[in-house]
């Protein structure tokens, strides 16, 4: 197993090479020099090019790229020229948001979209199933953003149940944690509930088929039994990689959502240090969150194997 | 020893399908009691299975109706409610399927799974329950059970798989055992083995055994009582000595005569009976074997037989079984084989 773990995340490493080189790339050959952005309009052209010396801009960009790679490895992410701190602090001092917001946007969306996907596989056909899968399919096409501004309009202009907009660390309270994170959570998870819950359906379609069902059957066990026991268990094997696929798409998302509802969060940060042309931030924060996704999915993998015994003999 | 355990009396068995409204089963008739075992064969597709699952009602009540009625110790299981069909299940009826292979759990182990009935239907404790899930395993001849009990289905072979099913089944000693093809799938070293092992639990236990199969071979080895279906309907019920000795259905003869002989002219070429097996969408109006079957009539065409006592042991589903028979006392389906 410690093998296995640690084979995995050596090929991470040529992953994580191609992000960062495509990061520096992109952000390098976008049009928008950071040296003027920062100095302001009435800045003169000296001024400008005596930052751009400083910054190392005017090296070529191979050297700036495997020196930017050298700290990487170190662990140095670089410098944040617009909050003077180092990029890795201004990532985990925005972290704590985001987080909150995912986990919390998951947790909303597995814990409705499978007993949803599960009764609507159970009354296939019937009303409430097309209900259900009309719904999600609404869930997939509304964009979060929009969804987010529907959702405050009602709870929170309208309705007044809900902060508009904001955010409460978890050390201001729980309850109050949650009630700002309640509709950006609704707003970014809504998509991710469609595909689990779709995914649920059409997987437990096919196990409630399977011959081992009409075993436990058979034995005179409970209709609840067998579909919570016998059918969900294998069932979840891809309602797992559903969630470990779009866990990406939710982390994107977060950007769009921590926008809408002024959440300050990595998402964020990454927008804010786009409009200042704060390089590093963008480029270490964007390598970060590519480096979580990619121990997300590890773990995603691990799963597999508490689920299903027999990816866990293959790995011996 | 006349306890009537199982009676199965017109059973018709509908699937509501997307294309159309399909009767896999439409009119099958048979008796168990205590201790005997009653085969029931069959070429593939003429609703075995289906005949099987409906005596548990293990079919997707949404889109299957039922018809006739399945009486176990008198009380009609068609219109039990689904908790008494629970109590049932398992419990007093038990089933051994055709696919060794994909009717274990692949997640759970094997003693979870034969535990799990016990604990369901017997009022013990796990500790209790895991002892007695053993004693099954050890039963069915599986080496240090023990150990294998906290195995997964993917780390056995399909022989040991099938031997779990049969512990499995018989974890709460049920009075009426149904097997379908439980050796089809095995080769043939094994199959004689869950054979063997079958025949030996049935009579530890005085079970009741409903042996599916579509190998006469099977069935002259464990079966006191024969069933043959074709098309959904059983068409001769007999005892094995007499259905052997003198058919009285056509096509039960064509099924006979299709056995490879061990013994004697090997060289004479295997009785095929002709045509094909309509699908459940064409059904002929009249005998469902009337377009293979050499001495159909007009009357066979239009009008459909019901099967009929034709003596003390023996029913048949055909209009002229008596001629046929009569005519092939001095030689047997002379004309039937000829024309071949
Ligand atoms: N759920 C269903 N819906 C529609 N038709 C079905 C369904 N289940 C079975 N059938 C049909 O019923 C007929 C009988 O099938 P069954 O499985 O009982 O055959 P069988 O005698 O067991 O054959 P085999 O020897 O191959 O197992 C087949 O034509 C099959 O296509
Ligand atoms: S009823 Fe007619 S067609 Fe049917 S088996 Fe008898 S003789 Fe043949
Ligand atoms: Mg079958």
């Amino acid at each position: 197993m410690k093998g296995y773990i640690l084979k995995r995340l050596l090929s991470l490493i040529p992953v994580l090479f191609v992000v960062a080189v495509v990061v520096f790339l992109i952000i390098h050959i976008t049009p928008g020099d950071p040296a003027s952005v920062m100095l302001g309009p009435e800045a003169s052209p000296r001024e400008v090019a005596e930052l751009r010396e400083e910054l190392g801009l005017n090296l070529p960009l191979y050297q700036q790229f495997t020196s930017w790679l050298a700290g990487v490895v170190q662990g140095d992410f670089g410098w944040s020229i617009f909050m003077n701190e180092p990029v890795l602090q201004s990532f985990f001092s925005h972290l704590g948001p985001t987080l909150s917001l995912a986990i919390f946007a998951q947790l909303l969306a597995v814990m409705l979209a499978i007993p949803f996907g599960v009764i609507a596989a159970k009354r296939r056909g019937t009303i409430i199933d097309q209900t259900f899968m009309g719904g999600s399919l609404i869930g997939i096409s509304v964009p979060s953003f929009l969804l987010g501004l529907l959702l405050i309009l009602l709870f929170a202009v309208q309705l007044r149940w809900l902060p508009v907009a904001g955010y409460k660390p978890l050390n201001a309270g729980f309850f109050l944690h949650i009630r700002y994170l309640i509709l950006p959570a609704i707003a970014l998870g809504a998509m991710q509930a469609a595909l689990i819950a779709r995914m649920t359906r059409s997987s437990m379609l096919d196990i409630l088929n399977a011959n081992y069902i009409k075993t436990a059957r058979s034995k005179g066990l409970r209709e609840k039994i067998i579909i919570y026991k016998h059918a969900l268990r294998n069932a979840f094997i891809p309602i797992l990689t559903v969630i470990g696929q779009t866990f990406g798409t939710l982390v994107a998302g977060a950007a769009v959502v921590e926008t809408v509802f002024n959440i300050p969060g990595i998402g964020q940060l990454i927008v804010n240090s786009v409009e200042r042309r704060d390089f590093a931030v963008i480029q270490g924060t964007i390598l970060l969150v590519a480096i979580s996704y990619v121990l997300i999915n590890l773990v995603v993998d691990l799963l597999y194997g508490v689920i299903d015994p027999r990816v866990r003999l293959n790995r011996k | 020893m006349e306890t009537k355990l199982l009676e199965v009396k017109n059973l018709k068995t509908h699937f509501n399908t997307e294309r159309g409204r399909v009767t896999a089963v439409d009119g099958v008739f048979f008796t168990v009691h205590a201790g005997e075992t009653v085969g029931v064969v069959g070429e593939s597709g003429c609703g075995k299975s289906v005949t099987a699952e409906s005596i548990l009602r293990l079919l997707d009540e949404k889109s299957t109706e039922y018809e006739g009625e399945i009486l176990y110790k008198g009380k009609n299981l068609l219109t039990s409610t689904i908790n008494e069909m629970q109590a049932v299940r398992g419990n007093d009826i038990s089933m051994i399927f055709q696919d060794p292979m994909s009717s274990l759990n692949p997640v759970y182990t094997v003693g979870n799974q034969i535990v799990e009935s016990i604990m369901l239907h017997q009022n013990v404790n796990k500790k209790e329950a895991y002892e007695k899930a053993i004693e099954m395993l050890r039963l069915t001849g599986i080496p240090s059970p023990e150990k294998r009990i906290h195995e997964y289905p993917h780390e056995l072979s399909g022989g040991m798989r099938q031997r779990v099913m049969i512990a499995m089944a018989l974890s709460c000693q049920p009075k009426l055992l149904i097997a379908d093809e439980p050796t089809t799938a095995l080769d043939v070293t094994t199959q004689s083995q869950i054979l063997d092992l079958i025949n030996e639990l049935k009579v530890k236990f005085n079970m009741g055994t409903v042996m599916i199969t579509h190998d006469l071979g099977v069935v002259a080895e464990v079966c006191t009582k024969v069933v043959v279906m074709y098309l959904g309907q059983v068409i001769e019920e007999s005892d094995v000595r007499s259905l052997f000795s003198s058919p009285y259905h056509p096509y039960t003869d064509g099924l006979l005569k299709s056995i490879p002989q061990l013994t004697g002219d090997r060289s004479k070429k295997l009785h095929v009976i002709e045509g094909k097996v309509p699908t459940l969408h064409q059904v002929p109006k009249g005998c469902r074997f009337a377009p293979r079957c050499a001495f159909a009539n007009e009357k066979c065409h239009d009008e459909m037989p019901e099967l009929v006592q034709a003596d003390t042991s023996r029913k048949v589903r055909c209009w002229h079984y008596k001629e046929i028979f009569q005519a092939g006392e001095e030689s047997p389906y002379v004309s039937a084989a000829d024309s071949y």
